[in-house]
């Protein structure tokens, strides 16, 4: 019965639409203040680091959590806790360069698409279903086989898998907005095609596009993990999360610190971007 | 109906022909001579050649990309560097085993998925809800790898439960089916509960109320039937992601499928694995979106007027 009424009594839309509005906030603020965390974690490191990420002290291998190294130690003496922490940096790395180079390649390619139109649409967007097409790491690991392992080949290839996602968002937009009022009434006074895009259709697709981003960083921080996990990204002694369980990997039973705490990374990181995505999608598309 | 199922048909060898003609490309862009690779670093200068007019890299490049793309039609995609056999054989042998936990990790995901979705729409806002939700959050936020060690370390080195690697026995599928199964189990959880509470807030759901059916036949017979057609499409657009996390999968658990294969010729170098490898593997993911998005178009007729 209480379905019943809920379903249909339009008088408590009121007390629904500020519970959401609360939910809403609720996601941005948890979401925002794990990335913020994760922020935090990157800027400070050297000061929250109990020792040098790199510095190896190998009669201190394989130590288990303590006061002198809470995260314990890896194989080669190296402080976890240290690493994890200038691991942040490198994803937030990940994160900017991954998404930017998305973003600088397809948002650009979008707008052409959906503003010129035509051939120029069908070619653009033929290629983006077709990179489409490709499974994200299965894509990764054809461009790194070719570029060589490394972080920064890694990113490139991220980016590739990227691109698609912002070319068809910017699209959508773009036509969207093209037969909108004002765009036409600024084509009626003769502004011409790239005043159009840059002007009046690129700003309006800034909310999305942020949105957009903050949900592919999450999938930017677990593609390059689990692909430097399968040693084609990062390299050591690089302090990267995925590469570093990619060591922990050969002691299991012995020290499961080395996966555990990386891994405890990873997720956080994720977690709160796509929490974060969420929230901000909410707020911007009120309908979902 | 027909004029987009025309238009889909018209696309499909399209894409197929970009992804061959992406495969091709990046295997021509490898820094180096590929006859001095196929005929290997010790091999002499004659031997390359000889090589190098075997394979027709002599030829001009379309020649050689129509050669490649009808060999491929023909079901030959080259010789493995590595060893030395058909990629072709080599691939059919790794088939089935990524088919078989791809099976059962979807079996698992459907089923838990579903329920969980189910139960969560049903109890809406209350507990059994947020802690579905909360699940389908953190599954989508976790590395599969870590999951894998985790267990790995807990469920076969420390306790001996499970074997800790390989395939065989049925016992062998429990801890990389789990593992693989996370994600898409969050993806149709969350999906089952958005789509089942569109659902029951339909005008018939209640007429169906109305007429004093039991609660569980409502759910069951109208409501799910008609979240189900979301529910398929993202099962259908989820394989491709699911065939990324078998790559990742099956290389902690020494898993002999495809993804194995493919990420250990990279690291041989075995280039015409890996190109034969991501050709199989693509094309199978582009037949099963366009499988999904048949099925939608026939259940749901307002699609095809997209």
């Amino acid at each position: 019965m209480t379905e019943i009424t809920a379903t249909m009594a339009p008088m408590d839309s009121k007390a629904r639409r500020r519970r959401r509005w609360l939910s809403r906030r609720r996601s941005i603020f948890i979401g925002g203040l794990l990335v913020g965390l994760v922020l935090l974690a990157a800027i400070l490191a050297p000061l929250l680091s109990p020792a040098d990420p790199y510095e190896q002290v190998l009669s201190d291998a394989l130590l288990p959590p303590s006061w002198d190294h809470p995260f314990g130690t890896d194989d080669n003496g190296r402080d976890l806790l240290a690493r994890v922490l200038y691991g942040a940096r490198l994803s937030l790395l990940e994160v900017v360069v991954g998404v930017g180079l998305a973003v600088l390649v397809g948002v650009p390619l979008g707008l052409a698409a959906g503003t010129i139109g035509g051939l120029v649409d069908q070619v653009i967007m033929w290629t983006m279903d077709v990179l489409f097409a490709f499974p994200g790491v299965v894509l990764a690991i054809l461009i790194v086989s070719i570029l060589g392992p490394g972080l920064f080949n890694l990113l490139i290839a991220i980016a590739i898998f990227s691109v698609p996602v912002y070319a068809r968002l910017m699209r959508n937009v773009a036509l969207g907005l093209k037969s909108m009022d004002y765009v036409e009434a600024a084509r009626a006074l003769g502004a011409s095609t790239p005043r159009i895009m840059f002007d009046h259709i690129l700003r309006n697709a800034l909310g999305p596009v942020i949105v957009q981003s903050t949900l592919t960083a999450g999938t930017v921080v677990l593609s390059a993990a689990s692909l430097s996990f399968l040693g084609m990204g990062a390299q050591p002694p690089m302090p990267e999360w995925g590469a570093m369980m990619s060591d922990g990997r050969n002691y299991l039973g012995v020290n499961i610190y080395m996966s555990l705490f990386p891994g405890l990374a990873i997720m956080l990181t994720v977690l709160g971007f796509n929490i974060l995505g969420d929230g901000l999608r909410d707020l911007l598309d009120p309908r979902s | 109906m027909h004029i987009y199922l025309l238009k889909k048909l018209i696309t499909l060898p399209l894409i197929l022909l970009g992804v061959s003609l992406l495969v091709f490309v990046a295997l021509r862009a490898l820094p180096g001579d590929p006859a001095r690779l196929m005929a290997g670093p010790e091999a002499p200068q004659e031997a390359v050649d000889a090589m190098r007019v075997r394979l027709g890299l002599d030829d001009p490049l379309p020649l050689q990309y129509l050669r490649f793309a009808g060999s491929a039609l023909g079901g030959d995609l080259g010789t493995s560097i590595r060893s030395g056999r058909p990629v072709t054989v080599e691939i059919a042998e790794r088939l089935p085993k990524t088919i078989s936990l791809a099976l059962v990790a979807y079996g698992i995901a459907i089923s838990v998925g579903l329920s969980a979705g189910m139960t969560a729409a049903v109890n809406r806002n209350r507990w059994p809800d947020q802690a579905t939700m909360l699940f389908a959050i953190a599954g989508a936020s976790i590395a599969n790898f870590w999951l894998a060690l985790l267990a790995m370390n807990y469920f076969a080195v420390e306790l001996g439960w499970l074997p800790l690697m390989g395939s065989g026995t049925w016992r062998h599928y429990i801890m990389p089916a789990i593992t693989l199964a996370v994600m898409p189990t969050a993806v149709i959880a969350r999906m089952t509960r958005a789509s089942m509470i569109e659902v029951v807030g339909q005008d018939y759901i209640r007429t169906a109320r109305a007429k004093g059916l039991p609660e569980s036949v409502v759910m069951r017979k109208h409501a799910l039937r008609n979240a189900l057609v979301p529910i398929v499409t993202i099962i259908g657009l989820n394989f491709g992601s699911m065939l990324g996390g078998a790559v990742v999968t099956e290389s902690v658990f020494n898993w002999p499928g495809l993804g194995r294969l493919l990420v250990d010729s990279v690291r041989f170098r075995d280039y015409p694995t890996v190109q034969g490898v991501t050709l199989v593997a693509v094309t199978a993911v582009v037949v099963m979106n366009f499988l999904a998005e048949m099925l939608i178009a026939a259940i749901n007729p307002r699609i095809r007027f997209d």
